[in-house]
């Protein structure tokens, strides 16, 4: 039952960051973009999405409070500000997409709270996981870091880099859906991108060896680990290719893949621990009662409900978005 | 532990649900209406009803939307601020919240594409079956909550193990007198917010002279809806009661601001408590039994007066006792106008009695005071619980969470909320300043079953005029 609720969770959250990092990507392209027209083709292409991705976050939260309260309690707690400036973050970006259209003299206040809101949201998922690698404080079990004990270098490091991956993924989104300006733009952007993620990840690796994070040690202990970067640098190098190619569709396929190495890599290398050398899943997990009812009422059969409905809902989305707002095929 | 940010938190989690309640309490009535009109529409045929439907279909994709929006926050703030009472009581509400979302995600997100697309694509029977769903999603939601929260307020089905609440009775748990019967005053509540917006709309309407069969069927529904749900509310505000005085006393005392131990118990109608010295100022009060008669059905029942329970298990009596009295207010406010439009209204004279048209008008309001006055007596009214006789709420909060991080978050909260809730109103504002425009409306430009709000998108955009003038 224990598996069952973590697989979930890996799930939730890898679809999560799959599928909102396109939308929040393509906020922070959007904040770089000029023109209406542009800026248009850029919303046109998540608008049908971002909302039902953005659910796989309430998803993951519920996940985490029914199944291993213990993790909900300690981290939502630690991260408190930089958590609720992410909400904030989210909600400015959501009500933007609604309110945008709906005015055009303010139309700048929700082209803002767009962009700003995607960079809010994505800086502090980034930062929250370089936080978590690094180690948070922790006394007794209990977290003991004060009001910034998450904010270290590495940390922010981490923020940054989820910008670039996130626009990576983003621009990647855009080639795949748009056509004509903004597909040239973010073709050119990806080459730029794509560097700078793999600048940010050889400093975390420097970084991690330099200062011996605990996290390495268990890669030592686990070779078979490796089988997750090589994924990732035989999808890179996929990615160039296809960039020089001018395929539209590989490019995205790819960073997803390279995002599912990086997610599978983190997941491995904290296991058996939830939160790193504090609390495992099993101590973290609820009781039996709780996680069985769960699983009768909500996990068994909702839950795939869920992600077919997810499926159905991007098919029914495929091919580029054209002007005007007909979808093509 | 600093009292401050004890304070500010409970601030914070007041503002920022009471703020995301205002929403599902209009959706999860307009649900439920919607269904009827598109049953009505069904039977009937009349284009009438079909172009009713439409128009609240859009404020109904805006106010949920919003409540969508501002209940994310709510799944984050019991870890935020109250991680204590998360880790401990995540076992059980964890798993409710869970509910909630798995069920309503299902059923709200799946068939609200239908409403939205479907019109031309699904046969009529699947049309109106999907907007049933859309409601029963909207229930199931209230429903879990109110299960989850009637927990707080009577813990049971649980034992105590290593610090946790773990659940040993689920059916305990889901299926208890005080679910069943705050579930059901939720859910009355709900629906008679749905019905006086839309007899608020259809008196407006008819005031301005504008769109008069519509107007009129608003109207009629909308008054006679709210004459036959009014008194069953007021039944089950009783039996709210009835639970209140048997599992929690120090509340029962604070709302009928009881000091002594009384057999058989008066009745405090209207008064203003004096906490410091024990009394009631001004008091106008029923004699005995009538206070037992009211919360006991019995006319020699023992009533508890707070002397009876130590202070440090006080709730801050002046809140639950002016809140208590302003919802029952609102209530009896309610019933009056129900019954006296509806009477009105079937000697078709209705129409013609501005008076009473413009109190409709003014009306709508009503049911939301009552709402949030109802959930302060319930909230307020359990402290200093936060799970009533088992956990408190001083103990519940983030031990380390200090007043600086408390206020930070309080104060964007209220700006940003501030913020989309005058742009979010004005929005409804304008779509129900419009009204239902006798055209078919087309799938508005990039509408999609995951944006409700973006059913309202078409018909602004072609009106910028308005734009410019109301902002
Ligand atoms: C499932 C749980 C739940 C639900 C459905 C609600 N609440 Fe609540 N409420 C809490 C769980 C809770 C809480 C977490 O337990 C708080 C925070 C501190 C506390 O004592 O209880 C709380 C506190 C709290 C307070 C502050 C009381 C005080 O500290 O003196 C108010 C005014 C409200 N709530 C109002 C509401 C409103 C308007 C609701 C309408 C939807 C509502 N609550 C639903
Ligand atoms: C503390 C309590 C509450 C929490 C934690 C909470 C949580 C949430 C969340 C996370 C959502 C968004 C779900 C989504 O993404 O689709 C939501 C929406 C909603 N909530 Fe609440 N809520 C609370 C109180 C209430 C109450 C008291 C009611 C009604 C009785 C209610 C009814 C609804 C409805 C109808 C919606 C919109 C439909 C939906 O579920 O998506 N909520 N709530
Ligand atoms: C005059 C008749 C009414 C009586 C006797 C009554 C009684 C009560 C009582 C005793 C509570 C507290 C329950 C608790 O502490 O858990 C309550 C809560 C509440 N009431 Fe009423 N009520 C009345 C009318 C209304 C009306 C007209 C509305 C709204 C339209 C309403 C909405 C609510 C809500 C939303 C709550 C909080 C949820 C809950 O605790 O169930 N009530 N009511």
């Amino acid at each position: 039952m224990v598996m069952f609720w973590v697989s979930l969770l890996a799930i939730s959250v890898l679809l999560y960051v799959l599928l909102d990092g396109v939308d929040l990507g393509v906020g922070l392209l959007f904040g770089l973009a000029r023109g209406d027209a542009r800026r248009g083709a850029m919303l046109s292409s998540v608008a049908p999405i971002w909302d039902g991705n953005e659910t796989w976050l309430v998803v993951t939260a519920v996940i985490l409070w029914g199944a291993f309260p213990i993790v909900y309690a300690n981290l939502l707690s630690a991260f408190y500000l930089p958590l609720i400036a992410m909400l904030l973050g989210l909600i400015l970006r959501g009500v933007a997409f609604e309110f945008r259209y709906k005015t055009q003299r303010l139309r700048w206040i929700w082209d803002l709270s767009f962009a700003g809101g995607s960079l809010i949201a994505t800086f502090i998922q980034g930062l929250t996981v370089g936080a978590l690698v690094e180690g948070l404080p922790f006394t007794n079990g209990q977290y003991s870091g004060g009001e910034v004990g998450w904010l270290t270098p590495f940390a922010v490091l981490c923020g940054i880099g989820l910008c670039l991956g996130y626009a990576l993924l983003g621009a990647c989104w855009l080639i795949r859906k748009c056509e004509g300006e903004v597909r040239d733009v973010a073709r050119r952007q990806i080459p730029v991108l794509a560097v700078g993620v793999l600048a940010f990840l050889v400093i975390v690796f420097a970084y991690a060896l330099a200062e011996n994070l605990p996290i390495l040690q268990r890669w030592i202990d686990r070779p078979y680990l490796f089988v997750f970067p090589a994924i990732g640098a035989i999808s890179a190098t996929v990615l160039a290719l296809s960039i020089l190619n001018h395929n539209d569709y590989l490019p995205f396929h790819m960073v997803a893949l390279i995002f599912m190495s990086a997610f599978g890599t983190l997941a491995l290398s904290f296991w058996p621990y939830m939160i790193p050398s504090v609390i495992t899943v099993d101590q973290a997990a609820a009781p039996q009662s709780s996680l069985v009812f769960m699983f009768w009422g909500c996990g068994a059969i909702v839950f795939p409900l869920m992600l077919i409905y997810t499926l159905v809902s991007y098919s029914v989305f495929r091919g580029k978005v054209r002007p005007g707002g007909r979808y093509g095929h | 532990m600093d009292i401050t940010a004890l304070l500010l938190s409970r601030i914070q989690f007041a503002f920022t649900i009471t703020f995301h309640i205002i929403f599902p309490s209009f959706t999860i009535g307009l649900a439920a209406w919607l269904t009827v009109l598109e049953a009505l529409s069904f039977a009937t045929g009349r284009p009438v009803y079909r172009g009713i439907f439409e128009f609240w279909l859009k404020i109904f994709g805006v106010a949920f939307g919003m409540g969508v929006v501002s209940g994310i926050v709510m799944a984050f703030q019991f870890g935020t601020n109250w991680s204590v009472l998360s880790r401990m009581s995540g076992p059980i509400q964890g798993p409710l919240l869970m509910y909630e979302t798995f069920w309503a995600f299902m059923l709200e997100a799946s068939f609200f594409g239908v409403l939205i697309f479907g019109r031309s694509r699904v046969p009529p029977w699947f049309y109106l079956f999907s907007t049933a769903m859309v409601a029963l999603g909207t229930t199931f939601s209230a429903f879990f909550i109110m299960a989850n929260n009637s927990w707080m307020q009577v813990p049971t089905g649980y034992v105590l193990e290593n610090g946790v609440f773990a659940p040993n009775d689920w059916t305990k748990i889901l299926f208890n007198s005080v679910v069943w019967s705050r579930f059901p005053h939720m859910l009355l509540a709900a629906y008679l917010t749905g019905a006086f917006c839309v007899a608020a709309t259809g008196a407006w309407y008819m005031l301005r002279k504008i769109y008069h069969a519509e107007a009129r069927i608003m109207l009629r529904m909308g008054l006679g809806l709210a004459a036959v749900l009014m008194p069953i509310q007021l039944f089950f505000g009783h039996l709210n009661g009835i639970y209140v005085n048997t599992y929690q006393p120090s509340k029962m005392a604070a709302i009928e601001g009881r000091w002594n131990d009384e057999q058989p118990g008066s009745e405090v109608l209207f008064a203003w408590p004096d906490v410091k010295n024990r009394r009631n100022l001004f008091a106008i009060t029923l004699p005995s039994p009538f206070g037992s008669l009211i919360d006991s059905d019995s006319l020699t029942a023992k009533e508890t007066g707070l002397n009876s329970i130590p202070p440090e298990n006080w709730p801050p009596v002046v809140i639950p006792f002016f809140a208590f009295r302003l919802m029952v207010g609102c209530g009896l406010l309610m019933l009056g106008l129900a019954w006296f439009g509806s009477y009105l209204s079937y000697r078709h004279r209705l129409a013609y009695n501005r008076p009473l048209l413009w109190l409709t008008f003014l009306s709508f309001p009503l049911p939301f005071v009552a709402i949030i006055t109802g959930w302060f007596t319930a909230e307020v009214g359990r402290q200093p619980w936060v799970v009533y006789g088992v956990l408190r709420t001083a103990d519940a909060m983030t031990p380390f969470l200090t007043a600086r991080q408390a206020t930070i978050s309080l104060v964007i909260f209220c700006a940003v909320y501030a913020f989309i809730f005058l742009f979010g109103t004005f929005y409804i504002y304008r779509l129900i300043r419009t009204g239902p425009a006798r055209k078919q409306f087309g799938v508005p430009h990039l509408a999609v079953p995951n944006r409700p709000m973006s059913l309202a998108d078409e018909e602004l955009i072609e009106e910028p005029s308005h734009l410019v003038a109301g902002e």
